[in-house]
């Protein structure tokens, strides 16, 4: 489990982790937090934020060293081994002491259980992807996949736990800047020739701008107009002091929410959108397991589902489109996606939810993403080793931002509150500051004592909380709070290149106390 | 794991008691000070969970050394253990004798059941009550309780102490003066009255120093340990297949098949187990062999061991029997230091080492699997079998558990002979019995006759009904056994005699009611019992003994739910329920004793 905090943020999942637990099952956690998750693992190991990638390095050398790794595999189903093992033999278990903080002993352990186990799983979320470097991080850990073939089999694998129930459904549908719906590439001119026959019109050649991109097309002032659908960027982007002048200044913006979002209310029309209740269609989850998602009640007031807005609006725009019901629409696309292909709504009923590639309707999805990297000789492209070197977050600690600012989720919210803020929660934590209970000395306050906590973006005040799962020198916020204390004002919007994600996990803050206790 | 900031902090003296159990702490997550190290890596996990059969043994030390179980300590022993608070405390409250209203100092358990009721027990709690206050751990100088039978049947009514820094202590028999001077005297076993020369499992009761090994060895202690080993593992289980014995704790199961299952399962690690958690109602032989005999106890789970080919041995007792796990506790101290337990028992090459587990009141864990939980540091709730505890007992190894008494016979078996031994008794039934008898009778105490004695001859044994007088009913094996009149007299105590009777011999309870006896009080006391000591875990017993309980109620305030014959429609019911759908003998018994003093019209029982 590394980067991941499942036991809060993905419960569900979780319970799942913890049947696992109860059969016998080992659990590494890397988090430079003792977080819940790290309560239930036989080994945390208590990395220093955006290290991960000289932790990984460094497993992968000793996986070598020791002579764990699949020589077998590697040679039938990868390339790039050599300039891999080149590249990590910098990394030695000293050396990777050093940059992460975290005892050699501990790095040598977790080399060699998940080299020499069975079969193993790596888990990650957000504390490897919301970094500058976020897919080298994930190059990093499928590396370590690739020396010990524990991917494409069963109970081994590579598990980017999804945030959200959906998010795997959103990709898979093509809701990505450079990809139509079953991930064919929007610059491919037979992929995009597909879909301009079925959709009776042309598709732009050049794949579009990820968030980041639309970010500098906003600053650039070439990006005049925004549709936001379900998301709050003003609250959930990093830096988000630049984030609401962006939005300002847009020459129009239109919100599709089921809530008023703080976006929307910035919004010069905002459209009423109906809840997962209240739409049919599908959901995909992480193991890419598509399941059918029916209307129980219909949306309150005006809302209308995501498939009827769309429809009307572009009647609006001046176009003929009908209204599909969702299964017309679903049929379309699985007609243009060889991976959901064989998903009638009849065989998805059927079976509760199948698994792709799923290519026709005899096919019975697929368990495994990358089981053909198994097969003699290896079907399709063998997999490649990335050689990634570790580079520290860009918000450096100085003397005047000494302490690392690390971002999170808790049980019992959601992302910014929109949806869970409304609720009570009995055990909710409110928005503050986590310090160690040694920074917090320190600084000479107690729990609940407010305090101004400073980057190089912006500040924000906020009581402090008291957390041992903190060493000193690390703090935390959760980012469910953005009205009273947002936590994105702090953040650094660098952001990774090959993903466009910002690097929300790492923020050179200092803290000053407002009262004295 | 899900280990949540509990607010109150242990105490020096607290942490200082656990801390003389598990050692010191490793960690700050393991309840240590936070260190550089604390923040960089943390171990735990199973490693860390592999120590939760340590939780009872915590409760205890804690609360010896204090006096109750503070949310402070609860907090810590969970930090300590990785156990969350939650479930801790859900153990913690289970067992009777944790007490979790700190503060407390001593404590008074005072016996209310069925047995110390016909001795003044009513008045003895009247009297507590006006000096002390309402039943309950309330007082930090002294409190009282009311208990369930404490095993002290044959010198009711019965008081159990527990004061900090001193443990626990039995009196017996207490009256409203003596109950409140707190006595930590050992008490002797008990008296036996039948000549010893007739005597074999008894033969060493207040005869043999049961603190010395060498008076058990010259009174032909280990003779039956050097036998075994003369035999072969294979010769014993076959001298005990020979032999007949079947099981004493109420089950009847033959100790050979049952062995034989132990030594051929597979796996590395086995235990044996002895069952000295007796708390049925009425019973106290295990007690007299524990506290009398302790190194028979230790040599017959040598054997066991020996036989089995199990290498740990634990024996459960009862916590309201100190003095016999402190006689235990010596006995395997000793012949520790003697090697005949250790890395080379006596010199044969076998591995076999032992151990005493303190139970901490809880009735539902003389039920074998319900035991394992409560080693395993759980609360005591019985698992549906199979599988049998031969195949997944306790820690889900292989186990074999047997009733101390059992042990015990096994022990006569090896050394007078299985043929000899299967001689005494009859054909089904073979070997000495104890029975243990209570009440109403001129003589009480543990009695042993072969197989096959009727009940009337026993009572004839212990000088028949007290007074002279008139005998109104017996139950026979405790809370969950049932009542018989003078109509059973002739019934011979036989594992088939008295199943032919619709009885059963059970626990080798005897209580005696004389013909003046008010049977209402007292189905009313085995109701609360069953009500009480429901472990909670399956519905039928959950519920049907809180509905026989009120039922009855109801019936003795003659307000009846409807009619009369509609209550008695429902406890049919319950019965039925209960019996056909409980996970374990407690529901399954739980309405017997009842219905059968319904069947027999039994004065004061309401019809």
């Amino acid at each position: 489990m590394w980067g991941s905090n499942a036991r809060e943020a993905h419960p569900i999942f979780f319970h799942r982790v913890l049947k696992g637990i109860h059969n016998g099952a080992r659990m590494f956690v890397v988090d430079p937090r003792r977080t819940s998750s790290a309560q239930w693992a036989d080994v945390w190991l208590g990395i220093d934020v955006g290290s991960d990638i000289a932790l990984a390095n460094a497993v992968g050398r000793e996986i070598i060293h020791q002579n764990l790794h699949n020589r077998e595999f590697i040679e039938r189903a990868t390339d790039g081994f050599d300039d891999y093992a080149a590249c990590v033999e910098a990394y030695t278990l000293e050396r990777a002491e050093e940059i992460t903080g975290v005892p050699a002993a501990a790095i040598r352990q977790l080399a060699h259980e998940y080299g020499a186990a069975e079969t193993a799983q790596i888990c990650w979320t957000l504390g490897i992807t919301e970094h500058h470097n976020a897919t080298d991080n994930v190059l990093a850990l499928i590396n370590l996949a690739l020396l010990t073939g524990h991917v494409g089999r069963y109970g081994s694998g590579l598990v980017p736990v999804r945030g959200q129930n959906n998010v795997q459904g959103g990709g898979d549908m093509g809701a990505l800047p450079n990809k139509l719906p079953g991930f064919q590439d929007v610059e491919d001119d037979e992929s995009r020739a597909a879909f301009e026959a079925v959709w009776g019109a042309e598709i732009p050649s050049k794949a579009g701008k990820h968030i980041s991109l639309m970010h500098e097309a906003m600053d650039e002032g070439s990006l005049r107009a925004l549709y936001v659908i379900g998301e709050n960027p003003l609250q959930s982007e990093a830096n988000s002091t630049e984030m609401a002048r962006r939005l300002e200044n847009l020459d129009f913006m239109v919100v599709q929410d089921i809530f008023l979002t703080a976006t929307g209310e910035l919004a010069d029309v905002v459209l009423p959108a109906a809840g997962w209740g209240e739409s049919e269609g599908t959901f995909t989850s992480s193991e890419r397991r598509v399941q059918r998602v029916r209307k129980a009640i219909d949306p309150p007031g005006d809302a209308q589902d995501d498939i009827t807005l769309i429809s009307e609006l572009a009647r609006a725009l001046g176009h003929e489109w009908p209204t599909p019901t969702a299964q017309e629409a679903w049929d379309e696309m699985r007609q243009l996606s060889p991976l959901h292909g064989g998903m009638s709504y009849e065989r998805l009923e059927e079976s509760g939810g199948l698994q792709w590639p799923c290519p026709t309707e005899d096919h019975p999805g697929s368990l495994f993403l990358h089981g053909r990297l198994w097969d003699s000789p290896v079907s399709g492209r063998r997999a490649p080793f990335h050689a990634v070197e570790f580079v520290p977050p860009v918000d450096t600690l100085t003397d005047e931002f000494p302490i690392r600012l690390t971002t999170g989720r808790r049980l019992d919210s959601f992302n910014t509150g929109v949806q869970s803020g409304r609720y009570v929660a009995p055990r909710r934590i409110p928005g503050v500051v986590d310090l160690s209970p040694e920074d917090g000395a320190e600084l000479g306050v107690s729990e609940g004592d407010r305090v101004k906590v400073i980057s190089r973006r912006g500040s924000l005040e906020a009581p402090v909380r008291f957390d041992r799962s903190l060493r000193p020198g690390l703090a935390f916020m959760s980012v469910h709070f953005p009205d009273d204390t947002d936590v994105n004002v702090l953040t650094v919007d660098a952001w990774d290149p090959k993903s466009g994600t910002a690097e929300f996990k790492a923020t050179a803050i200092r803290v000053e106390a407002l009262t004295t206790s | 794991m899900d280990i949540r900031a509990l607010i109150d902090r242990a105490t020096d003296a607290e942490r200082q008691s656990v801390d003389e159990l598990l050692g010191p702490p490793g960690s700050a997550w393991g309840g240590g000070e936070f260190s550089g190290f604390d923040g960089r890596v943390a171990y735990g996990g199973h490693a860390a969970r592999a120590q939760r059969h340590l939780l009872l043994p915590a409760f205890h030390a804690v609360q010896d050394a204090v006096g109750s179980i503070s949310r402070g300590a609860l907090g810590y022993i969970s930090e300590r253990l990785t156990v969350p608070p939650a479930e801790a405390y859900g153990v913690a409250t289970f067992y009777a004798l944790f007490n979790t209203d700190a503060p407390a100092g001593a404590t008074i358990h005072a016996c209310d059941d069925i047995v110390c009721s016909q001795f003044g027990a009513a008045a003895l709690c009247d009297s507590l009550e006006e000096a002390l206050g309402p039943s309950g751990h309330s007082s930090d100088t002294v409190g009282w309780v009311r208990s369930s039978c404490l095993g002290q049947c044959d010198r009711a009514p019965a008081a159990l102490f527990h004061q900090p820094g001193q443990g626990y202590g039995n009196a017996a028999p207490v009256d409203a003066e003596s109950v409140t001077r707190l006595s930590f005297e050992e008490l002797p076993p008990g008296v036996i009255h039948q000549d010893h020369q007739e005597l074999r499992l008894l033969r060493r009761i207040g005869r043999v120093e049961p603190t010395s090994l060498d008076a058990y060895r010259e009174s032909g202690g280990y003779e039956a340990l050097f036998r075994a080993v003369e035999l072969g593992p294979d010769g014993v289980l076959s001298a005990l297949d020979e032999s007949g014995l079947r099981g004493r704790g109420g089950a009847a199961f033959p100790i050979g098949i049952k062995w034989r299952g132990v030594a051929e399962a597979q796996g590395p690690v086995k235990y044996v187990i002895a069952n000295g958690d007796e708390s049925e109602p009425g019973t106290f032989k295990d007690r007299l062999l524990m506290e009398g005999d302790p190194f028979a106890v230790v040599e017959a789970m040598t054997v066991a061991g020996y036989a089995t080919g199990a290498t740990k041995g634990h024996i459960y007792v009862r916590g309201e029997y100190p003095t016999a796990e402190k006689r235990l506790q010596r006995a395997i101290e000793s012949a520790t230091e003697a090697e005949l337990l250790g890395g080379n028992v006596a010199g044969a090459g076998f591995v076999f080492d032992l151990e005493v587990q303190r139970g901490a009141g809880a009735y539902i864990c003389g039920e074998e699997t319900a035991l394992f939980a409560s080693i395993e540091g759980h609360r005591g709730e019985p698992r549906q079998k199979p599988p049998f505890p031969t195949q997944k007992g306790l820690f889900s190894r292989p186990t074999g558990i047997n009733n101390i008494e059992t042990l015990l016979a096994a022990l006569e078996v090896l050394v007078g002979g299985p043929n000899v031994f299967a001689q005494i008794g009859t054909e089904q039934s073979t070997g000495p019995k104890l029975f243990c008898l209570s009440g109403a009778v001129e003589k009480p105490g543990v009695y042993e006759v072969p197989f096959g004695t009727t009940l009337g001859e026993l009572l004839r044994l212990a000088g028949g009904v007290a007074g002279g007088r008139e005998l109104g009913a017996v139950l026979l094996g405790g809370a969950a056994g049932i009542f018989v009149d003078s109509g059973s007299l002739d019934m011979p105590l036989t594992f088939e005699g008295t199943s032919a009777a619709g009885a059963s011999l059970g626990s080798g309870a005897v209580i005696v009611f004389d013909g003046e006896c008010d049977f209402g009080p007292v189905l009313k006391r085995i109701a609360r019992f069953f009500r009480d000591e429901s472990c909670g875990q399956c519905v039928p017993c959950r519920i049907g003994t809180v509905r026989q309980e009120e039922a009855l109620a109801r019936l003795a305030d003659k307000k009846p739910l409807g009619t009369i014959a509609d209550e008695r429609e429902r406890l049919d019911d319950l019965a039925k329920v209960m019996t056909d759908a409980s996970i374990c003998g407690l529901g399954q018994t739980a309405s017997t004793a009842i219905q059968s003093a319904i069947r027999l019209q039994l004065r004061g029982v309401p019809a």
